[in-house]
């Protein structure tokens, strides 16, 4: 692998050389192919295609091979970027693939749903020069799906690490992007590891919140069947804490716990009228549409349509939310958020997808209550219109009503996206483990480590709500300082 | 997925089946629900453990079949399989010895009410169950009911079996003739609102299980939430028991309309 990796390689100085500096940065960014907005609406394809492997070579040459990457910084688990990058130049995809592989446990998921702009690409030395920065998210996409079809194509076994078991047990709770990646790192280091899904299905958030325009099902499970074939166990249909208790899981002789079980408790504004029929939370849109298929022949779980329909949030969620609702036939799809759309915490590339759907963004604006029709069924919202005031102590302008300026919104159906609190199942079921005053698990940040000896803990769970590739960075760290205290251990 | 090892029609809508399910069954206490999902492309529904057996590893579910998946679930039988059962969820029934106890039962209702009525007379109080239905052929578990507890009433709309009349005049027959400290009620959600109502007459503490809509049943969603005391409460985490005269009925009545 060093020879792939080495920035000062043969075949690494002679592919920098080959071309000038000026020569790659006169490259304009690729452009993602992408399904036109008028069809992708009517049904639940992936918007973005993926590049061609033409697209991704051009693209790749524009990265300038930086002595000193910045790029590297920006990622939260330090993907070497410029090696997989010129591996991707240079024709060599799955040795590309395999650098990803050796920090990122999920990098086709990642390369689809980390916010780029605010990490590695916003650290881009294309930045400094003005110009659009690499686009590193695409290639990574590029590399993992090419590994992924090649595998499929060529009827490839999975590749196997073969690490010899050393007998010890360790037990996860939660399958989302934060115990995958913990699975993936403990199953290479000889431990028999379990994974304890609450749900029918595993993959935490990547299941049942992002929807498949965004993140297909297919891509998601071709990791968890990496997983499987390299000896993960994963138990669906238990909820640690009920089904099994934490003192349980000791008796049946696990070493090590690493609890990564999500943010899933849906927040509410609080404001009359929010439990009328028609006004639900995004947790209970998405999952009854992503996780149990609603709608779809064949599934029995129902969903209410809405011809109107307003999404309160500026996040991920609530993109993910309204664009669902455009694509299960609403005629009137709003975005409802209290501050402006330059403060939106949701993907730059979420939100333009959603105003080429036709999404109405309402900003500078906060539900204060809803109305009803004589069944219960919500039929109006009251909206409170807002301006921005002075940066209050976080440095953003913190959003004022304008006295008076209240307005009501004929809709039927209400997505509540406000954010999500830690899942208070677990701290709940371990008294002696200490929790935060926001509910999230206290950890040691390096280690991972809980105030108890056996239990480490990360993701949104340590994290409150946080992306997908800081859950994966979490359970990382949580293999290394877990394997580290358990070999102290038995030496 | 987990296999059916005993089924038997309590009537012709209600079905008890036995489930192999052992982690469950060691876990599980009066008051449990647990959440099942019958076939791939199955809705998640809860339904209560009626009853559980550590020895065989199985828990017993009554069910009346009303709708799609209770349908389905109630088709199946011996040999085959629940495809996912969850649990055991819910905060368990707080027991406790305080006197007399009148527990009231509408519908399938009766069938979470059994193991309370259990534990309430293993706890020492005295219990007086009131049953309740529309027609006699609609009630369930009376052996099984009349075994744990000191009296048994029962009440049909139409006189058919019992006394003729609603559980809500049981209930204050009951009280008019002696001092009752807490009442249980589990049945249809306009029952527990009459109930609720009656008892709230004569200030008598009273207890309700709440069988809201559900997804995930473990908090995740809020398809659940019902106001209790003015306040939002999710029913799968904080519930599924509440204080009878703190929630409010109508708009969990009116929520239970969502899908119809
Ligand atoms: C709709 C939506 C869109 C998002 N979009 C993005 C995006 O584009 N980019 C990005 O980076 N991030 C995004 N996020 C955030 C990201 O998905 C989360 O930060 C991430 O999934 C957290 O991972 P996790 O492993 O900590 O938990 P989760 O993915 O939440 O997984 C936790 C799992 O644990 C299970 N569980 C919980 N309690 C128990 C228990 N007691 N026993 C057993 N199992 C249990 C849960 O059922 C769940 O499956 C989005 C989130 C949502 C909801
Ligand atoms: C904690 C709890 C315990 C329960 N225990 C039992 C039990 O032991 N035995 C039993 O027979 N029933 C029980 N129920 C009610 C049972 O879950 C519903 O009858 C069932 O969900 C109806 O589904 P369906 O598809 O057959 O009906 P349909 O009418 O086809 O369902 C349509 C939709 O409405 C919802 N729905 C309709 N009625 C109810 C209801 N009463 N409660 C919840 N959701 C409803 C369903 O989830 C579905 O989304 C319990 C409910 C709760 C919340
Ligand atoms: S994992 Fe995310 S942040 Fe890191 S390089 Fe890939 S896309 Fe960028
Ligand atoms: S900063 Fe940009 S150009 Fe430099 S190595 Fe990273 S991706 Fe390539
Ligand atoms: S059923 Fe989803 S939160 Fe209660």
């Amino acid at each position: 692998m060093n020879q792939d990796t080495n920035r000062d390689s043969q075949w690494r100085e002679e592919l920098r050389n080959s071309l000038t500096a000026k020569q790659r940065t006169s490259i304009p960014r690729v452009v993602m192919p992408q399904l036109n907005p008028q069809y992708r609406i009517t049904c639940n394809h992936e918007v973005n295609q993926g590049l061609s492997p033409v697209q991704a070579v051009l693209e790749a040459t524009r990265c300038l091979d930086c002595p000193d990457p910045q790029c590297i910084h920006g990622c939260p688990v330090s993907i070497n970027i410029p090696s997989f990058i010129k591996n991707i130049e240079r024709g060599e995809t799955l040795i590309a693939a395999a650098v990803l592989k050796q920090t990122s446990a999920l990098p086709a998921v990642c390369g689809r749903v980390c916010p780029q702009e605010k990490q590695c690409e916003s650290r881009c030395i294309y930045n400094k020069m003005k110009k659009q920065p690499v686009a590193i998210g695409y290639l990574e996409r590029f590399a993992a799906d090419f590994e992924r079809e090649n595998i499929k194509i060529n009827h490839l076994e999975p590749k196997k690490e073969t690490v010899a078991c050393n007998g010890i047990n360790i037990a996860v709770v939660g399958s989302g992007p934060a115990g995958l990646s913990f699975a993936g790192d403990m199953i290479k280091r000889g431990y028999n590891v379990t994974v304890y899904e609450a749900l029918h299905e595993i993959g935490g958030v990547l299941k049942y919140g992002i929807p498949e325009f965004r993140l297909p099902n297919s891509v998601v499970e071709a990791e968890i069947d990496g997983l499987r074939a390299e000896g993960v166990k994963f138990i669906k249909d238990c909820v640690v804490g009920k089904t099994i208790s934490y003192d349980q899981l000791h008796e049946m002789g696990y070493k090590g716990i690493f609890v990564a079980s999500g943010a899933g408790l849906p927040r509410f504004m609080g404001i009359p009228g929010e439990n009328f029929v028609g006004i639900m939370s995004s947790n209970e849109y998405l999952t009854r549409i992503n996780l149990m298929g609603a709608g779809q022949s064949g599934e029995d779980t129902p969903v209410l349509k809405g011809n109107c329909v307003a999404v309160v949030g500026g996040g991920n969620t609530a993109m993910d939310s309204v664009r669902t609702a455009l694509r299960q036939g609403a005629k009137r799809a709003m975005i409802v958020y209290r501050r402006s759309l330059d403060e939106m915490p949701a993907r730059v590339e979420e939100v333009h997808h959603a105003q080429e759907e036709g999404v109405e963004f309402m900003t500078l604006s906060n539900p204060v209550e809803y109305l009803a029709d004589e069944n219960g069924r919500v039929r109006a919202m009251k909206v409170q219109r807002m301006e921005l005031g002075e940066p209050d102590a976080s440095g953003r302008r913190s959003p004022m009503p304008i006295e008076g300026a209240i307005e009501e919104i004929a809709v039927d159906l209400v997505i509540v996206s406000v954010g999500v609190s830690p899942n208070p199942l677990i701290p709940n079921s371990i008294p002696q483990l200490e929790v935060s005053h926001r509910g999230t698990i206290v950890v040691n940040e390096e280690s991972m480590k809980s105030t108890l000896p056996d239990l480490y803990a990360g993701g949104d769970i340590v994290r409150g709500g946080a992306t997908v590739i800081l859950a994966m960075g979490d359970g990382r760290r949580a293999a290394v300082a877990m394997h580290k205290a358990l070999s102290e251990h038995s030496l | 997925m987990f296999e059916i090892v005993e089924k038997e029609y309590f009537s012709e809508h209600v079905v008890k089946l036995v489930v192999k399910a052992p982690l469950i069954a060691r876990s599980r206490r009066a008051g449990h629900f647990v959440i099942v999902r019958a076939g791939e492309g199955g809705e998640r529904i809860p339904l209560t453990i009626a009853d559980a057996d550590i020895e065989r590893g199985t828990i017993t579910l009554v069910i009346q079949a009303i709708g799609v998946s209770t349908k389905k679930i109630c088709a199946l039988n011996v040999g085959e399989s629940l495809t996912d059962v969850v649990g055991p969820l819910g905060q368990a029934t707080h027991i406790e010895k305080v006197g007399t106890v009148v527990c009231c039962g509408g519908g399938v209702g009766v069938a979470p009410l059994l193991p309370i009525i259990k534990a309430m007379k293993e706890a020492g109080n005295k219990v007086i169950s009131i049953l309740a239905a529309r027609t006699a052929d609609l009630i369930i578990l009376e052996q099984q009911v009349a075994e744990y507890s000191d009296e048994l009433i029962i009440m049909t709309d139409d006189g058919s079996k019992g006394q003729k009349g609603l559980v809500t005049l049981g209930v204050e027959n009951v009280i008019n003739r002696e001092k009752v400290d807490l009442v249980v009620a589990i049945g249809p959600a306009v029952m527990m609102k009459f109930v609720a109502l009656t008892t709230k007459k004569y200030e008598i503490p009273t207890m309700v299980s709440l069988n809201t809509i559900m997804v995930d049943g473990t908090g995740m969603c809020g398809a659940c939430r019902v106001t209790v005391d003015g306040k939002t409460k999710f029913v799968c985490i904080d519930g599924p028991e509440f204080d009878a005269h703190k929630v409010d009925f109508d708009e969990m009545i009116m929520r239970l309309k969502a899908y119809n």
